[in-house]
């Protein structure tokens, strides 16, 4: 089984994120900002991790950039999942080595969507 | 609602469109046209119905008949259609085409137009590879509204979520605000007009490639054979159609013939199987969807 590590700041986005994951077979770890992140990938890398950009202590575009320096840290695939829905931070993410971009607020359908675009799920029919 | 009223629109609408509609529908009827009554002026669905009864508008006929299509679509819908699009049919027809040098390609009811921009993105990424060829993307739909939403191009931060990637929205669209407006490198790719599939389809001219997806699920048996035998007569002999995922050709006519690999493609039925078998990529040719998404969504 595959491993998504979701990392929010909010309970309930975690929450609504962890349905959403299990529903299309994921095992789903939770982080409360890009420092707790960066612990539990040190541990072990995920397969995807789901990232919000603003977080206490260490924002999502810090944890990302420390991440892809890390030894294996290139593997997990990264799809931020943030309110911040304009091109420039974008293209900073994109420059920083995301994989996708979710705009929040986001929904079953684009999840799959996207982990499908990105090769981490099957596009069964 | 009387049920002399349901048979009206229903043979209204099945005139018009070829709409289907049962009787459990009839919740549908009610929310879809009372708004169309009150545009109207009409204070009710049943003085709407006297109104059709009495001096039939043609225009309240095409609005109501545009009240009741079904719009729902998607960038690169399902996926695999473009997959194949990109990897089993350009190949073969830039191979077959090449002295030509121009490839007609019709998406026979286009919504919103998400389904042709996608087959637009896909060829301005191949723009290098394609120098010198012609393409013309002729998309269609029966409904004047939804195809001046897609000639406008503007989409919803929802609708560039599903299905399109984000090079592909960082590349190709513009933002204001809450809205997504595509490029115009992209839209000058595709024309759009207004064309009843039920109508005579010669107008058309001869197409390489047909989509004709998620449209014929509404109508019955009969003009489903009679647009898909329509279709193959606008269609080169060597030509493709690609259907929708809930559609097919079995049962209904033999004039195409569904290629048994690729889910959704279908041939003329007089060609050999062979055809469809790029004659220099065949081994080469990359087959998992990892092949498609790895080219569609490369990292830059
Ligand atoms: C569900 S959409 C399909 C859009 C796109 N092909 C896709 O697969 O995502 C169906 C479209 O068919 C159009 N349509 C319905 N009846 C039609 C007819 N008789 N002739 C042409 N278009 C029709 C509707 O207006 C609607 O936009």
């Amino acid at each position: 089984m595959k491993t998504c590590l979701v990392v929010d700041d909010s309970r309930v986005v975690r929450k609504v994120a962890r349905r959403i994951l299990e529903d299309i077979s994921f095992k789903c770890e939770e982080a409360e900002d890009g420092m707790q992140a960066y612990e539990y990938c040190k541990s072990s890398m995920p397969n995807a991790i789901l990232l919000d950009w603003n977080m206490p202590v260490m924002s999502g575009i810090e944890f990302l950039e420390k991440l892809r320096q890390m030894p294996s840290g290139t593997n997990p695939k990264v799809i931020f999942c943030t309110t911040e829905n304009d091109m420039t931070h974008i293209q900073r993410a994109m420059a920083a080595g995301a994989d996708e971009y979710i705009m929040k607020p986001f929904d079953t359908d684009i999840i799959r969507s996207k982990f499908i675009q990105i090769g981490l799920i099957a596009d069964e029919e | 609602m009387k049920i002399s009223d349901f048979e009206l629109f229903k043979s209204l609408l099945y005139e018009r469109s070829g709409l289907v509609i049962s009787p459990d529908k009839s919740y549908l009827l009610e929310s879809r046209l009372t708004p169309i009554a009150k545009k109207w002026g009409l204070p009710s669905l049943e003085s709407m119905t006297m109104q059709l009864r009495a001096l039939p508008d043609e225009k309240l006929i095409k609005d109501i008949v545009e009240a009741m299509t079904t719009n729902e679509t998607s960038f690169f819908r399902d996926t695999k259609p473009f997959q194949i699009f990109q990897d089993t049919i350009l190949p073969v027809l830039l191979e077959k085409r090449k002295t030509r040098k121009s490839i007609r390609i019709w998406c026979a009811a286009s919504s919103s137009g998400q389904e042709p921009y996608s087959l637009a993105m896909i060829l301005k990424e191949k723009e290098a590879e394609l120098r010198g060829w012609r393409f013309e993307i002729v998309a269609t739909d029966i409904s004047d509204e939804i195809l001046d939403q897609a000639k406008r191009a503007s989409y919803t931060q929802f609708e560039v979520q599903r299905g399109l990637p984000i090079q592909y929205l960082m590349k190709y669209f513009m933002q204001f605000g809450d809205s997504w407006q595509l490029k115009d490198e992209i839209r000058n790719m595709v024309r759009f007009s207004n064309f009843n599939l039920l109508d005579n389809m010669s107008r058309m001219g001869t197409f390489d490639i047909v989509f004709c997806r998620n449209v014929l699920i509404y109508f019955d048996e009969k003009n489903k054979g009679e647009i898909l035998e329509k279709i193959a007569g606008q269609l080169e002999n060597d030509g493709f159609l690609l259907l929708g995922g809930a559609e097919t050709v079995l049962g209904i006519t033999n004039k195409f013939t569904p290629n048994p690999e690729k889910r959704g493609l279908y041939i003329k039925s007089d060609k050999p199987a062979s055809t469809i078998v790029s004659p220099r990529n065949a081994s080469a040719a990359p087959s998992s969807t990892s092949s498609f998404t790895s080219s569609l969504f490369k990292r830059t």
